[in-house]
């Protein structure tokens, strides 16, 4: 039987080296590893974890190819439903996703289906035998707004069925998240995610910086002014929030935003650019998601005592589970059942230490989380010189509110419906400014229903 | 060159020359290795397609900008960002019915100048104070004069005009009889708060400026933030005006040297770099 082999494992960094540098923590399958992992698929007939994947790849399908050896065939399947699979092989949660639908991982362990995606989608790309062929130009324009993975999905579908697109992204590179927030050790910028990102130019696909849509351009100066049919809105949750609690504006106190886009976009980490960031000795990360996780362990990178402090328990950590475990082999402190109430300060107007609450578990609250209920006279102060606010954030209402008539909800969400068609005709949107944060595949997923929506919309217009 | 360490630029961006507002900033981004620098709009030409940019040698990127021939390319260079001066929203009648008292400091002269200039245009004159520590760092002069009301000039050291503090200046005019229904003050932090704190005494509407620091100057960060009125705004897509009686600029200023001591090293070794390379010049 196919499921008595174990699980392949995948070879990474040494923590205690890794720790000290930006290098990719984990090395992925060589081929014969992920052959070795392939034959693990039993091949299911109705496939529970193409279900489960938000862009329906063709998991079994492409898995059964790597068996086979046919490398070339597994690359071209892939490459039909994503256009970054070496991203989402390394940054998908797939225990909530195809792996944590897996019918091995009812008894045992799931196929490492992100290792393999991440195998194969490494391997077109190394090779570049990738070729996707284009429909003719059909004579209509389309404009996206942001880089990010909504854009870089529904562009690339909409090049392959001939539209001429133009993406506009705000910042001085392409890439969104995949940039500026996650790390280069997770996610390596030059290997992977601007190989990615040529991958969807080679489509045709323009993209212009420096472009602020909502102060350089408005979305109807696009429509009315360049000609542009339809608009694809993918310009994620880029404001970050914060705590509301006294001390908050002391020097010290950043948001994870603007930490770790000066150590992934600006390069803050290399000496050699002249952006600065401040670690001190002792850095307190609030937070429990992947972006906190991205902050610790780059916090670590850069040469402080890095703690996590998060409000609820372990179990409740929203992060990846290969995050976790790899900030904790790495050194990171977590403080569980922890929350902040007040950061102190200096005479100088520096942190110098967060003074938090104990909390414990009590009902489940509408997330289906059991909510932390704080316990009274807690108060207890975490000595440190940084603090990194990372509690998610929203979209940015800057498109939102140069545009009229398009409708948001109360958490400035653009409301639109499951293809992506919000209040205003052609006029679409999808990815994390509709669902608050949210993940890449997810995002991803989102701007292919809308691309579908928008060859609808400019067919029937 | 303007002044010492001060320089200005025309630089071609059709796009933001097109959208370009009284009030609002660019974020320059000199070259690959550059910090992404918030710079003021200091005039836009919009047939012409291009942006006049001031900037101030104070760190690393500065330089290398200041250090730019002419013909030569800017990395990025993305705006207008922030929100137009709230002038540019009333009726223009009324704003002719208003007496505008504007104080500049320093580099702040530059972002004056296409205020007064758009109010000009409109047919209403503003009076406008210019200060800078001496008669050398004073900028932009003859462009102020063509547009402004009266111009009055203050330095600290007597060298030109007024022998004082621009908020002595604007002291003496009130007693002497000026009336003034608000005043709009850009400047270092310093001078701007000790302007509130003058037209508090005289109830005068103020509105000021900030020049926060910045990473992405669209919203992502927050490294701008400033309280205003006690709440927490971010002055890249809030302001960068705010009413100067409501800024807390005692925390504004101490957020603004956050960076200080990393900055002025690399801003050295830059500038210990640059003065090498024109060394080996002079030699061969």
């Amino acid at each position: 039987m196919a499921n008595k082999i174990p699980r392949t494992p995948v070879r990474e960094q040494e923590p205690a080296v890794r720790a000290t540098n930006f290098e990719e923590v984990c090395y992925g399958y060589n081929e014969q590893e992920a052959r070795m992992e392939a034959s693990r698929c039993l091949n299911c007939k109705n496939p529970r974890c193409v279900e489960a994947c938000p862009v329906s790849l063709q998991i079994p399908r492409f898995i059964s190819l790597i068996n086979a050896g046919d490398l070339a065939g597994a690359a071209a399947a892939v490459a039909e439903d994503s256009s970054l699979p070496s991203v989402c092989g390394r940054v998908c949660p797939q225990e909530n996703q195809c792996e944590g639908s897996c019918i091995l991982g009812i008894k045992g362990e799931p196929v490492a289906i992100g290792k393999l995606e991440r195998f194969i989608g490494d391997w077109g790309r190394n090779t570049g035998s990738l070729t996707v062929k284009c429909q003719p130009f059909n004579g209509h324009k389309i404009a996206i707004v942001g880089s990010g993975p909504a854009s870089l999905a529904c562009a690339a579908d909409l090049a392959k069925a001939g539209y001429k697109v133009k993406i506009f992204e705000a910042l001085h590179k392409a890439g969104g998240v995949l940039e500026y927030g996650i790390p280069e050790f997770r996610l390596p910028k030059a290997g992977v995610v601007a190989p990615e990102i040529e991958n969807v130019k080679k489509l045709g696909v323009e993209i212009e910086t420096d472009v602020v849509v909502g102060r350089t351009v408005t979305i109807d100066s696009l429509m009315d002014e360049e000609g542009y049919e339809a608009v694809f809105i993918g310009s994620g949750a880029g404001l970050p929030r914060f705590m509301n609690i006294p001390g908050e504006n002391l020097n010290g106190v950043v948001s994870a935003n603007e930490f770790l886009t000066r150590a992934n976009l600006m390069h803050a980490y290399d000496e050699a650019y002249d952006t600065p960031i401040y670690t001190g000795d002792k850095v307190a990360v609030v937070g429990g998601g992947n972006v906190a996780m991205d902050a610790v362990r780059t916090a670590k990178r850069l040469g402080a005592e890095a703690t996590i402090i998060y409000r609820r328990g372990e179990a409740e950590l929203p992060a990846r589970r290969e995050e976790v475990h790899h900030a904790k082999e790495e050194g990171i402190e977590f403080r569980m059942l922890t929350n902040p109430v007040e950061v102190i300060g200096d005479d100088k107007g520096w942190v110098k230490a967060l003074r938090c609450v104990r909390m414990e578990l009590g009902e489940p609250d509408e997330s289906g989380r059991r909510s932390p209920v704080e316990v009274p006279s807690s108060e207890f102060d975490i000595e440190c010189d940084v603090v990194i606010m990372a509690l998610g954030t929203s979209p940015n209402p800057l498109i939102a509110t140069t545009t009229d008539g398009l409708e948001t909800n109360r958490r400035g969400c653009i409301v639109a419906d499951e293809n992506g068609a919000t209040s205003r005709p052609g006029i679409f949107a999808g990815g994390d400014t509709v669902t608050g944060a949210a993940t890449v595949i997810l995002a991803m997923g989102a701007g292919r229903k809308a691309a579908a929506a928008i060859d609808a919309y400019i067919k029937t217009k | 060159m303007l002044a010492e360490n001060i320089c200005l630029m025309d630089v071609e961006a059709p796009r933001v020359a097109r959208s370009a507002r009284p009030g609002q900033f660019v974020i320059v981004r000199v070259d690959e290795r550059g910090e992404r620098v918030p710079l003021t709009i200091c005039d836009y030409d919009t047939d012409g397609g291009t942006v006049t940019i001031v900037t101030q040698v104070v760190g690393a990127s500065s330089a290398r900008i200041c250090a730019l021939e002419e013909g030569e390319y800017i990395a990025n260079f993305v705006g207008p960002l922030g929100r137009p001066s709230e002038f540019v929203y009333e009726n223009i009648e009324q704003l002719r019915g208003k007496r505008i008292m504007f104080i500049a400091g320093g580099l702040g002269t530059a972002p004056v100048y296409p205020q007064v200039k758009w109010l000009a245009e409109q047919g209403v004159k503003a009076d406008v104070i210019v200060g800078a520590k001496s008669k050398n760092l004073l900028i932009m002069q003859d462009e102020m004069r063509a547009v402004a009301g009266n111009l009055y000039v203050a330095t600290d050291d007597g060298s030109e005009g007024f022998h004082g503090l621009v908020t002595q200046l604007f002291e003496k005019l009130v007693s002497e009889g000026k009336n003034y229904d608000v005043v709009v003050a850009i400047g270092p932090m310093i001078m701007m708060k000790f302007v509130c704190l003058t037209t508090a005494k005289y109830g005068i509407r103020t509105i000021v400026s900030l020049n926060s620091l910045m990473v992405d100057g669209t919203g992502m960060c927050g490294a701008c933030r400033v309280t205003v009125g006690g709440r927490t705004y971010f002055t890249c897509v809030e302001g960068p005006e705010f009413d100067g009686h409501q800024v807390d600029f005692d925390e504004a200023m101490r957020r603004q040297a956050q960076y200080k001591t990393i900055e002025s090293r690399k801003a050295k070794a830059e500038q210990e770099a640059l003065e090498g390379h024109k060394c080996k010049v002079g030699l061969h």
